[in-house]
């Protein structure tokens, strides 16, 4: 903002007359004002977060379970955590989600990637497109996940259709919710569609952020193109290319509403990634004591390895 | 998102051809990526036998059955039961009569979809409320443990929200919370705030703070400035955020399902119940999916800009 627009700005700011509620507060320091404003917040944070992950903790060194509430509560200190550690369907379940995170955000980076460098060619209509492709990102996982399962329908879903078209596959000879192999590629597949766009978005504004005149001073030098990509390009729009892979990570490590109603974990328990798990313990079998130790190993799994991440990243940033 | 003029005719322009290959391939993209959505308004449109026949059909007759069966319940009735009733008045009641059905009742659907629309506006509401005040304060003030502070603000989105759930549920049930509509507000704010208050801080931060000062000067008091120059400024940044509370709380599922059943359910936890004779109802699932995204997408398109600058904004700064 130039300084004409501001001086008309506190001028007009200058000229407006106090309102009479305005004096009735007026003795209120700013000491007063900064607590009035942030404590709502850290209230509501502390009632609705910290005070249920206190209670988690607990919980997770009782045998308490929410079906049972008048049932006698026992402590029986790190037992659920041994358990848990040694319990080979609990590592199945970080397999399977390891999987999932892994090729997501491969995929996601790759094709994001190489989606934000031709939008960023400024085509002709380039805005409108990237609106369009958005719009899977924006909308409910679950409830466009629920209708995924009917496109990948054996006989009569449009997945099917599609691929025997052009593969000459026989539809109903392939089922990729059904199928123990196909299953883990049908969450990741759509996991892939909804959220390709986000890291297109992310990698968009990495290669915006890259100043003209480092591309002009490389013409110049007469660097190729090929060149110029791998030395500015790259290495410039790095830091958001990770930024983009440590969101993606997060949000898929605790994926659950898509998955749960995709596959709901099956068939058996091939894509049974940790959240379905913890959904299982907590909500089906009621062995609240148990998944309290199961959600705080997961939380402090996903604390960890995102700190261990951005510590990776601010040395990348700071090069 | 542009990059001003003075670029327009720079020798790193990208030559017409890389251009317009690079255009191919985006639109190709885009059109694939809306195919599954063009399939699910298709099949909200076709009837029931039409939306499972093999191949699929992109060419039918298009019918309201399956926004009918959305909104209404139905029971099977004997042909001499339906021959001694009135005429059907009504579309919907005509489709099912042809169906040897008679309409018995509204369905869930439109309250649930009202619930939505009140969770996810009130607390998209609070959480702005809230964010707008809190990021004030840690943008102007000195607070102390103010970056550990910021910090644990952040840190709460790590949790699984099944892990949140569990403790929640407990907290819920001794409060009388369960299943209210209060209970889901809370909660869904308490997600979101977080995010609000690091987006609205970066806004903040933005603002020079020479115009309160100045305002200030002049006989404003802090909270006067706040309201009628601060405010004002970061309207962008308060808009931006707004949509991204929304829109999480238009399509949060995992509290939903696991914390209401009835009273506060929420549209994303009922639409994979809808259900027909002999399994889910397809074209009604599609026509609720349908109905339930429209929101969504005429708000992408129309707020396009504050929700871009919204994303990248939130993730540079992160």
């Amino acid at each position: 903002m130039n300084d004409v627009a501001k001086a008309s700005f506190i001028e007009r700011a200058a000229t407006a007359t106090p309102a009479p509620v305005a004096r009735v507060i007026k003795g209120l320091s700013d000491r007063a004002i900064a607590w009035l404003f942030i404590s709502p917040t850290i209230i509501l944070l502390l009632a609705i977060n910290i005070f249920p992950l206190i209670w988690t903790i607990q919980l997770s060194f009782t045998n308490y379970r929410a079906n049972r509430p008048n049932a006698e509560v026992k402590n029986i200190g790190i037992d659920h955590f041994q358990s848990i550690l040694t319990d080979p369907d609990v590592w199945a379940a970080m397999q399977a989600t390891a999987h999932f995170v892994f090729w997501t955000i491969l995929i996601q980076t790759v094709l994001g990637f190489a989606l934000a460098y031709l939008v960023d060619r400024r085509f002709r209509g380039h805005g409108f497109w990237t609106t369009v492709i958005l719009i899977p990102m924006m909308l409910s996982p679950a409830v466009v996940g629920n209708f995924w399962a009917f496109l990948y329908q054996p006989q009569i879903g449009l997945f099917n259709y599609v691929i025997s078209f052009f593969t000459g596959l026989d539809p109903s000879s392939f089922e990729m919710i059904g199928s123990v192999k196909l299953a883990p590629w049908a969450i990741v597949l759509v996991d892939t569609w909804m959220w390709t766009p986000y890291v297109m978005l992310i990698c968009l504004a990495g290669l915006r952020s890259i100043p003209e005149y480092i591309y002009e001073a490389a013409e110049v030098d007469r660097a190729s193109k090929w060149r110029q990509f791998w030395t500015i390009t790259l290495p410039m729009a790095l830091p958001f290319i990770m930024l983009a892979v440590l969101f993606r990570g997060i949000e898929n490590f605790k994926m659950f509403d898509l998955v749960n109603l995709l596959t709901n974990g099956g068939p058996g328990s091939t894509t049974e990634v940790a959240s379905i798990t913890l959904k299982r313990e907590a909500f089906e079998k009621w062995r609240t004591g148990y998944s309290s130790a199961f959600a705080i190993i997961l939380f402090v799994t996903v604390f960890g390895l995102a700190n261990i991440y951005v510590k990776a990243l601010n040395k990348v940033k700071s090069r | 998102m542009s990059r001003g003029i003075s670029h327009a005719h720079s020798i790193v322009e990208p030559g017409p051809i890389s251009r317009n290959v690079a255009g191919v391939i985006v639109i190709v993209y885009a059109i694939v990526a809306l195919v599954p959505l063009a399939w699910i308004f298709l099949t909200s449109i076709k009837t029931p036998p039409d939306s499972i026949s093999y191949p699929p059909k992109v060419i039918f007759d298009p019918s309201l059955e399956g926004y009918c069966n959305l909104f209404t319940t139905r029971s099977r009735q004997t042909a001499e039961y339906l021959q001694t009733l009135a005429p059907p008045s009504g579309v919907c009641e005509k489709i099912a009569r042809d169906r040897n059905m008679v309409i018995v009742g509204p369905s869930n659907y439109a309250p649930r979809f009202l619930n939505s629309l009140v969770i996810a506006f009130g607390s998209t509401a609070l959480s702005v409320l809230l964010g707008t005040a809190a990021a004030y304060g840690f943008s102007r003030f000195k607070v102390p443990l103010k970056d550990d502070l910021l910090f644990f603000i952040l840190s709460t989105r790590m949790m699984p929200p099944i892990a949140v759930a569990i403790p929640i549920f407990l907290m819920y049930r001794e409060l009388g919370l369960s299943d209210t509509k209060l209970g889901m507000i809370l909660l869904y704010t308490a997600v979101n705030v977080s995010l609000a208050v690091w987006l609205l801080k970066g806004f903040i931060d933005e603002i020079p703070r020479e115009y309160e000062e100045a305002a200030m000067i002049d006989g404003y008091t802090r909270l006067q400035a706040f309201f009628r120059v601060v405010l004002p400024q970061a309207t962008t940044g308060i808009v931006a955020t707004a949509i991204f509370c929304l829109i999480f709380a238009w399509n949060e599922y995992a509290f939903a399902v696991l914390l209401t059943s009835g009273e506060a359910q929420t549209a994303p936890p009922f639409i994979p119940t809808i259900i027909g004779e002999g399994g889910q109802d397809w074209p009604a699932v599609a026509a609720g999916t349908t109905l339930f995204l429209v929101p969504i997408l005429v708000f992408t398109v129309l707020l396009r800009k504050q929700l871009l600058r919204g994303i990248t904004f939130g993730a540079v700064r992160k």
